[in-house]
């Protein structure tokens, strides 16, 4: 008999012995159906309980969380909305300061030339040529009747030559008249058209002050509206903050490239001065280790240039600093980057004379005939590694702007992914907790059924018994009355 | 102010991250080769390829390897028949004139060889084992140019046990003699001597290279 048939009461027939084994266990089964039921039930809490108190907890925890990041977001929101509006202003200051500072200027200019214009159209008003007084003469003259005579007749005639003369003399000052007129209108262009461009000037002054003022409006209802810590609100700095998330992640992901690029640059002269034979892990070579640690001073550089100008806000000390200190130390960090940047260049000059050298000794080795390289040519390459090696610490400056995005938005995206994974890890324990509870209710049921027969014998006698007892129950009133 | 001393402090931790350079280890990531070249009868007219072979390594080893290339003859256990031996230096630049020293001994090595009577490996591979492991480098290996038949004189004895623990073991070219034409046994026999004895001698690895161009996948492993 092997161990593994040892139970085995009819040899080499498993089901039967099975089957004799659950009828022999089944009394016994029987009695401890109680103690079974209650065991069942109390593992079921003991495991069930605590992933369901777990559950409970870390729904908790994350709504917790979600209220604090919420708070938090609301918080960098207000502060940023705040900033915008501030700058709006000092935009709206700068505009009045520049524009409107000159506006009593403009307006005595405006006057003057209004007044000007208004002298002028006065003098070129049309004037009326004084009625002749002759013309009466004239009347009573041609009233005369001359019938012949020759005096007369004369007269007549001296007195119309006189009267065309006249008439020649008042249409040719008539004509100067109007011609001075025509001069002075012609004499008004000029300021009409200075009076439309001071016009055009006014108005776009006020239209771009109109801007600003909407542009302060709507930040003025954003801000309002963080403020009263509307859906909205969190919705929209939620999004932005994802959106600054994605974007300074793939700029980081470009600078990171660039830094790829200057490591290459600088590792083989490096090991040139602190030894290429120098290894701190199996992979990592100590000179690849300096190149790093330049390349990071380079960027943390940067990092204080651009905190020094104002242009991040990643440390509260500089930005708080004053004024004096703060220029002192853009000077110090720019030095600091300039002095990077020329140890860069000569590096790179560096690791073409080496890589020249290597390749000269493989050429040397491999027999080959080795050809010698325009001069030209050969001098592109490392006047390009010296550039790229002066240039990229200073490009490299420039990453501490999306650094500072990327960590202002990891806050958010990072607090939101938490929330996410605990919501996520408190819903699997509730249905672990769920499960555990159901499959001990269900294993009490099948207990129960694997016990059928002597619970359907109960049943019978319970039956058989409560039928006695009813009968009992109805025989004794007619004893009574009997 | 606190700005400065910040500039400062990172200042240090980099300069302290240089120093560091000085507390590394230099001896377990590096390598060590020592290549026995076989001078013995018509042999010796494979020497040009070894010096092919020896030009590859110069140009695949890096800085802080070694390199040792000793020629088998009547009696190989002695520093003198070590023909040119280097540790290349940290530095690049320093790394390639020593090659260059290197190849040139070769070079001259190459155009005066002459052929011994007699080809002790034994006595070479005894040699090249203590060398190897004076360099303490991380990985040592032992390169054979040779047909591989040991031809002793009466006097000189090494049937007894080597050393050669933690070394790869490489033939290289080991070409069939007129003998191994008649009966290829003794080719294999003798291969099998070979590989057994110096697995006895708790060699590492015991592989055997014919076509050159595999060399260069076996030392980059």
């Amino acid at each position: 008999m092997t161990s593994n048939q040892f139970w085995m009461i009819w040899p080499g027939n498993p089901m039967a012995s099975a089957l004799i084994l659950f009828f022999i266990a089944m009394p016994l089964l029987y009695a401890a159906r109680k103690l079974a039921h209650d065991l069942f039930r109390s593992i079921g809490h003991v495991i069930g309980g605590p992933l369901r108190l777990g559950a409970r907890w870390l729904f908790l925890t994350a709504k917790e969380m979600k209220e604090r990041n919420k708070a938090v977001l609301l918080a960098h929101g207000r502060e940023e909305v705040g900033q915008h509006i501030e700058r709006e202003f000092e935009r709206i200051g700068a505009m009045v300061t520049r524009d409107l500072e000159g506006y009593p200027a403009l307006q005595r200019k405006l006057l003057e030339e209004i007044t000007r214009v208004e002298e002028d159209y006065k003098k070129c008003g049309e004037v009326p040529p004084p009625p002749p007084e002759w013309v009466e003469a004239v009347t009573a003259i041609s009233k005369v009747k001359s019938e012949g005579n020759e005096m007369v007749q004369r007269i007549l005639e001296e007195i119309k030559r006189s009267v065309e003369s006249i008439h020649a003399k008042a249409l040719a000052e008539y004509r100067r008249a109007y011609e001075s007129r025509h001069k002075i209108l012609n004499g008004f262009m000029p300021f009409w058209r200075s009076l439309d461009k001071t016009f055009g000037q006014v108005d776009k002054k006020l239209t771009g002050l109109q801007d600003t003022s909407s542009k302060i409006d709507a930040q003025m209802e954003k801000y309002e509206q963080i403020n009263k810590k509307t859906d909205k609100a969190e919705h929209a700095l939620t999004v932005s903050a994802f959106t600054q998330f994605a974007i300074a992640t793939l700029v980081l992901l470009i600078a990171t490239g660039g830094a790829v690029v200057n490591f290459r640059l600088i590792a083989v002269p490096f090991s040139e001065m602190v030894g290429a034979g120098d290894y701190i892990t199996s992979s990592l070579r100590m000179s690849d280790v300096a190149a790093l640690v330049i390349i990071f001073l380079e960027t943390t550089m940067g990092l204080f240039v651009m905190e020094t100008l104002r242009i991040t806000h990643l440390f509260p000390v500089i930005s708080n600093m004053n004024e004096r200190m703060r220029r002192r130390m853009f000077w110090a960090a720019l030095t600091f980057l300039v002095v990077f940047a020329g140890i860069e260049a000569a590096l790179a000059l560096m690791r073409d004379m080496i890589v020249a050298d290597k390749e000269a000794l493989r050429q040397s080795l491999a027999a080959s005939q080795a050809v010698a390289p325009d001069p030209l040519l050969r001098m592109i390459p490392t006047t390009a590694q010296m550039v790229l090696g002066f240039f990229l610490p200073f490009a490299l400056a420039f990453v501490a702007v999306p650094l500072e995005s990327f960590i202002y938005s990891l806050r958010t995206v990072g607090g939101a992914l938490v929330v996410m994974l605990v919501r996520v890890t408190g819903f699997v324990l509730r249905i672990l907790g769920n499960i555990v509870r159901y499959f001990f209710k269900v294993l009490t049921v099948t207990y129960d059924l694997t016990i059928a027969l002597p619970l359907l014998i109960e049943r019978l006698v319970k039956v058989a018994r409560s039928g006695a007892d009813d009968e009992a129950r109805e025989s004794r009133p007619v004893k009574r009355a009997a | 102010m606190k700005g400065a001393i910040m500039i400062k402090r990172l200042l240090l931790a980099s300069l302290l991250a240089l120093s560091a350079s000085t507390c590394t280890d230099q001896r377990s990531h590096s390598k060590a080769v020592y290549m026995l070249i076989d001078t013995s009868g018509t042999y010796a007219q494979e020497v040009g390829k070894a010096q092919r072979i020896i030009n590859y390594l110069l140009g695949t080893l890096e800085s802080g390897d070694s390199l040792a290339v000793a020629r088998v003859k009547t009696r190989s256990f002695s520093e003198k028949d070590i023909i040119a031996k280097a540790t290349f230096d940290s530095r690049p630049s320093q790394a390639n004139a020593q090659k260059r020293a290197f190849r040139d001994k070769i070079d001259a090595f190459v155009k005066t060889v002459g052929g011994s009577a007699y080809t002790d490996i034994t006595g070479g591979l005894i040699q090249g084992g203590m060398w190897l492991n004076e360099t303490g480098a991380g990985t040592k290996t032992i390169l054979i140019f040779s047909d591989m038949q040991e031809e002793l004189d009466k006097v000189t004895i090494r049937d007894f046990p080597i050393n050669l623990k933690n070394i790869r073991v490489v033939a290289l070219n080991v070409v069939k003699l007129k003998t191994d034409n008649i009966d290829p046994r003794r080719y294999m026999g003798r291969l099998e001597a070979w590989q057994k004895r110096v697995e006895q001698a708790g060699a590492s690895e015991w592989i055997l290279i014919n076509d050159i161009e595999r060399l260069d996948s076996m030392l980059k492993s």
